[in-house]
């Protein structure tokens, strides 16, 4: 009983403790929160002029230096990409005031024209209030003079001097130099995510496409910093210390900028892509997607006009068409498919059909007919590249399976990125039973198999795959991994890196098959071969395969009209090829697009492209000549 | 017969039985002005929102769920919690992986773990737990007892080192002693100690130690390196004036000069876009919340709950207290959150769970009332 009490009363004494300790903790928490509201009362309202003051222009600033962008040379040192310095004038929304005030004022001093305008409101609406955004760019002396002067009337407008890219061949490197572009949220998302963002402060571009973007850590170098004391006006008095920035490094480039003007000039009015490629090594020699676009109005984002002006082209001049560009292989896959039928050892060098000008599947009435009405005759291996017998081919592509095929095929890089240095290359389509499956939920026909032999089927090849398989070929089977850059130039230690050559896997084959192939295709560039007309003349001798990719199907028991149908609707023209012949130094594909037959407009360019390479000599015009390839129709 | 608005209703009753409107209320108002605030201070940056309303959503269900369980089951898990702790804190001492110069984090083969964070709830708890042990008897013995399961994980998580978590605990446990009603003769004798032993401390430290301790001072001794924190934030209070520069108009905030401000320094782009107005509103709504803890400690039922819940109010106070006096340049930098609005899952994870322990204690009392 009193035991009990005790511990009553402990408990009711243990309460009252307790509830004076919380008292104190009451206590406790309003002091110091009233002692906080007391140092903001200090900070915000007695001492709100000082850091006002302060914030306006935070004493010490931190000043990045923005490194000098690498420059991009081709292999003879010609300047494909490069800095220059000049004026902008900058407005700083935030300090401005009225805007469009302000900008009709400045008019009055330096020339604004209406794209000035447009181009401003876009980066505008961009960014924030808060960054400095270019109204004019590359001031004339005088304009900045006259601007100094009446300086103190344009609050937050200001000069400065800047570096700018420029891209001196224009069209002609479009789209394997590619362009840089102001950052963009976007790129600074990817910039945190890979913890560059720093390294990025006062930089104002980036690599968007082709070379810029894919070797954007190479070519920006690292930023700089400078601590500056300033002033109430926000001027710079003095250094506190400084961290040298340290410039990109430079591309040396295996490209030929005569040899990539040559290839430009050849294609003439065609549309088209044209990738040419040294086979020992894999260095990309010159590299082409007609038309172009000028990369320089990219920079400083390109007015609104201009630019619907280009995306509203038919032509496409945006569209890289050597990379992303999948068109039918054509007849460009034989020379590959008589080497997969002599590997296998379906066909042999002997083997001869008699061929009537078209193709039937065992049991089937079907005709899957020849180019050329009534066939060529008794072809063996040779002639049907010579004179590229669709019939000869129907046949193989049956007896070697789609499985064969497939797996053969892609060791030339079919169906696969060829792993060039530059970003977003499309892997074409190089079809199997697998592929079938997946995309039509349907089983792998024989008629399949026949139109992918004579490549109008299911397949498509970029010009850049193209180009790369012919090297493969041209090299007996040993490949490596096509590049644009061929050297970095660091300005850490101004050493030269070389890009290692990086050998590919390459197809085992046997070099008497690879021997018969090319004298076809040897013959194909002499009297009586689809492309006798490019050839003819030449002091070298070269290998050459011709080919068409339909652009509109022909229905069974029609006939292909090139002069019926519309510029934009007619085939498309392939030339693949390399040279010499027996050492060969360079390997071409040739893409014409609506340029009909492979032999008359394909060749040709790819013939003037050897000439300058091998000879030196500048291209005469060839005299335009229609030639006598024309392996079109199949089944639509 | 039930109808089934009935069964709704009773459902719904049942779903907020547990719930403390009023706490509930406060709280909300806090992560209402934690989405806000990151919006500005992420440069309009919609993923951190969104991240944060989904750390929000994660940390109310957990605080639902604690909301829901009775106290005894939590007075239970004091000592395997902490025990389970204090293995975790010698693992992350032995085999921790090392980040920013500072071991904290501990592999466990699915994911990395923070144990410093489980011990800021186990800690109070089982210090609680054991006071009420030992209610009836308490002499000296116990404190020192409590003590030393306090010091022990403090000592840990000092040496990772992890200065903010330390004494964010310390502080926590030392709120447990102080309710359990540590003689006023042993907290002034402890002072009085540690004035005492200053000078002597003075000359142990080394050069760049004392240096650090004279930049609190004066902060604009290192303008560009630890300073540069403090400076920043100052300026970017006292520049807001009275009424603030404007919601997403704060130059410190968007020119970048201010550092980590979605997290540690978030009070800072508060402060600068909303003012002194605004810091008086966010002070009242975190004397709401306190105030409303205090109630529910002062009428808590068993010994154990009120020092629980004393000290979790409390330390919630200490987290809004360091972090804004840290900002406002009359504590130094330590790395301790403003609780409910700073960016993190695992803040809001640990507050939340306390606020839970809050309103358990508040509506479970008549079931466990004496």
């Amino acid at each position: 009983m009193s035991r009990r009490r005790v511990e009553m009363r402990n408990h009711l004494r243990e309460l009252y403790y307790f509830r004076t300790r919380l008292a104190v903790s009451v206590a406790f928490v309003l002091v110091l929160m009233f002692a906080l509201l007391l140092r903001f009362v200090y900070l915000q309202v007695w001492k709100h002029d000082y850091f006002h003051t302060m914030a306006e222009n935070n004493r010490i600033s931190i000043v990045p230096t923005v490194p000098n962008r690498g420059l991009i040379l081709d292999r003879n040192g010609v300047v494909l990409a490069h800095n220059y310095s000049a004026y902008t004038l900058e407005i700083t929304p935030s300090k401005a005031g009225d805007l469009e005030e302000t900008i009709n004022e400045l008019a009055k001093i330096v020339e604004i024209q209406p794209k000035d305008r447009k181009r401003f409101k876009r980066l505008l609406a961009e960014s924030k209030n808060f960054e400095t955004l270019p109204i004019r760019n590359r001031l004339s002396d005088e304009e900045v003079a006259r601007f100094a002067a009446q300086r103190f009337r344009f609050p937050g407008v200001e000069i400065k001097a800047r570096l700018f890219r420029e891209y001196p061949f224009r069209e002609a490197t479009s789209h394997l130099i590619g362009y840089i572009g102001r950052i963009t949220e976007k790129d600074k998302e990817k910039l945190e995510e890979d913890e560059q963002l720093a390294n990025y402060r006062g930089s104002d571009y980036i690599g968007k496409t082709g070379l810029e973007q894919s070797y954007e850590n190479a070519l920006h170098g690292l930023t700089g910093v400078e601590q500056v004391e300033v002033d109430a006006g926000g001027r710079g008095v003095r250094v506190l210390s400084r961290t040298s920035p340290r410039s990109g490094d430079n591309l040396v480039l295996s490209l030929d900028m005569k040899l990539q003007e040559v290839a430009e000039k050849a294609f003439g009015n065609y549309r088209g892509a044209l990738v040419a490629i040294d086979p020992t090594n894999g260095e990309v020699l010159a590299f082409v997607s007609k038309p172009g676009y000028d990369t320089n109005l990219f920079i400083d984002g390109i007015d609104s006009d201009s630019y619907s002006e280009l995306i509203g082209s038919p032509d496409r001049p945006l569209t890289n068409r050597a990379l992303h560009g999948m068109y039918p292989p054509g007849s460009t896959i034989k020379p590959f498919m008589a080497l997969a039928g002599l590997t296998y050892g379906k066909r042999s060098p002997s083997y001869t059909i008699p061929d009537p000008g078209y193709y039937m599947l065992p049991g089937s009435s079907h005709q899957y007919r020849d180019w050329k009405k009534g066939g060529h005759g008794s072809v063996d291996l040779f002639r049907s590249i010579v004179v590229s017998c669709d019939t000869y081919y129907y046949g193989l592509a049956v007896d070697l399976g789609i499985d064969n095929m497939h797996s053969f095929l892609s060791q030339f890089g079919f169906g696969k990125k060829t792993g060039i240095d530059l970003n977003g290359e499309v892997s074409g389509l190089l079809p199997s039973q697998e592929w079938k499956e997946k995309r039509f939920k349907q089983k792998w026909f024989a008629g399949d198999s026949v139109s992918v032999g004579i490549g109008q089927g299911y397949n498509l090849v970029t010009p850049m795959q193209l180009a790369y398989a012919t090297a493969v070929l041209a090299n007996d089977g040993v490949g490596f991994r096509p590049h644009l850059v061929r050297q970095i130039q660091r300005s850490i230690d101004g050493k030269t890196e070389t890009i290692e050559v990086k050998p590919e896997p390459g197809v085992q084959l046997n070099p008497e098959h690879v021997a018969l192939v090319k004298s076809a295709m040897i013959a194909v560039t002499q009297p009586g071969g689809t492309a006798a007309v490019a050839g003819a003349g030449a002091p070298y001798t070269f290998a050459g395969k011709t080919g068409t990719a339909q652009v509109v199907g022909i229905k069974q028991g029609q006939q292909y009209n090139a002069g019926a149908l519309s510029e934009r609707h007619r085939d498309h023209a392939w030339f693949m090829a390399f040279a010499p012949a027996d050492k060969p130094r360079i390997a071409i594909a040739v893409l014409a697009e609506n340029g009909g037959h492979g032999g008359s407009t394909a060749a040709p360019i790819a013939r003037k492209v050897f000439d300058y390479y091998l000879t030196g000599k500048q291209p005469e015009p060839l005299p335009d000549q229609g030639g006598d390839d024309g392996d079109a129709t199949d089944e639509d | 017969m039930e109808t089934q608005q009935t069964k709704i209703e009773r459902f719904k009753r049942r779903l907020v039985a547990h719930i403390d409107p009023v706490l509930l209320a406060a709280i909300g108002l806090l992560m209402f002005v934690s989405l806000v605030v990151l919006y500005s201070a992420s440069d309009g940056n919609w993923g951190r929102v969104g991240g944060q309303a989904a750390n929000i959503l994660v940390g109310l269900t957990v605080m639902w769920l604690v909301a829901n369980m009775p106290l005894h089951y939590l007075q239970r898990t004091a000592l395997p919690l902490y025990i389970l702790g204090m293995l975790l804190l010698i693992g992350v001492a032995l085999f921790g992986e090392i980040s920013h110069g500072a071991r904290r984090w501990l592999n466990i083969g699915v994911a990395t773990i923070q144990p410093s964070e489980l011990m800021k709830i186990a800690v109070p708890l089982m210090m609680a737990w054991y006071f009420e042990r030992h209610e009836a008897t308490l002499t000296l013995k116990n404190y020192f007892v409590a003590s030393l399961l306090l010091l022990m994980p403090v000592g840990l998580i000092a040496r990772q080192p992890d200065l903010g978590t330390a004494i964010l605990i310390s502080a926590s446990g030392f709120y447990v002693l102080f309710l359990a009603g540590l003689s006023w003769r042993i907290i002034g004798g402890l002072a009085a100690a540690a004035a005492a032993a200053a000078p002597f401390m003075w000359n142990m430290l080394h050069d760049y130690q004392r240096h650090r301790i004279l930049m609190l001072l004066d902060p604009m001794q290192d303008a560009l390196g630890k300073g540069y924190h403090t400076i920043q934030g100052m300026v970017a209070v006292g520049s807001g004036g009275v009424l603030g520069k404007g919601y997403m108009n704060g130059t410190q905030t968007h020119l970048d000069f201010l550092p980590e401000r979605t997290t540690d320094f978030i009070f800072a782009v508060y402060s600068e876009e909303f003012g002194l107005v605004g810091n008086l509103i966010l002070i009242a709504l975190y004397l709401f919340v306190i105030t409303r803890g205090f109630m529910i400690t002062a009428n808590a039922s068993t010994y154990f709950t009120r020092l629980m819940a004393g000290s979790i109010t409390l330390t919630f106070f200490t987290y809004a207290f360091v972090n804004m006096g840290m900002v406002s340049g009359i504590l130094p930098v330590v790395g301790v959150p403003l609780p409910l609005v700073s960016y993190g899952g695992t803040s809001m994870l640990t507050l939340l769970l306390g606020f839970g322990i809050l309103m358990s204690v508040e509506t479970h009392k008549k079931l466990v009332k004496t």
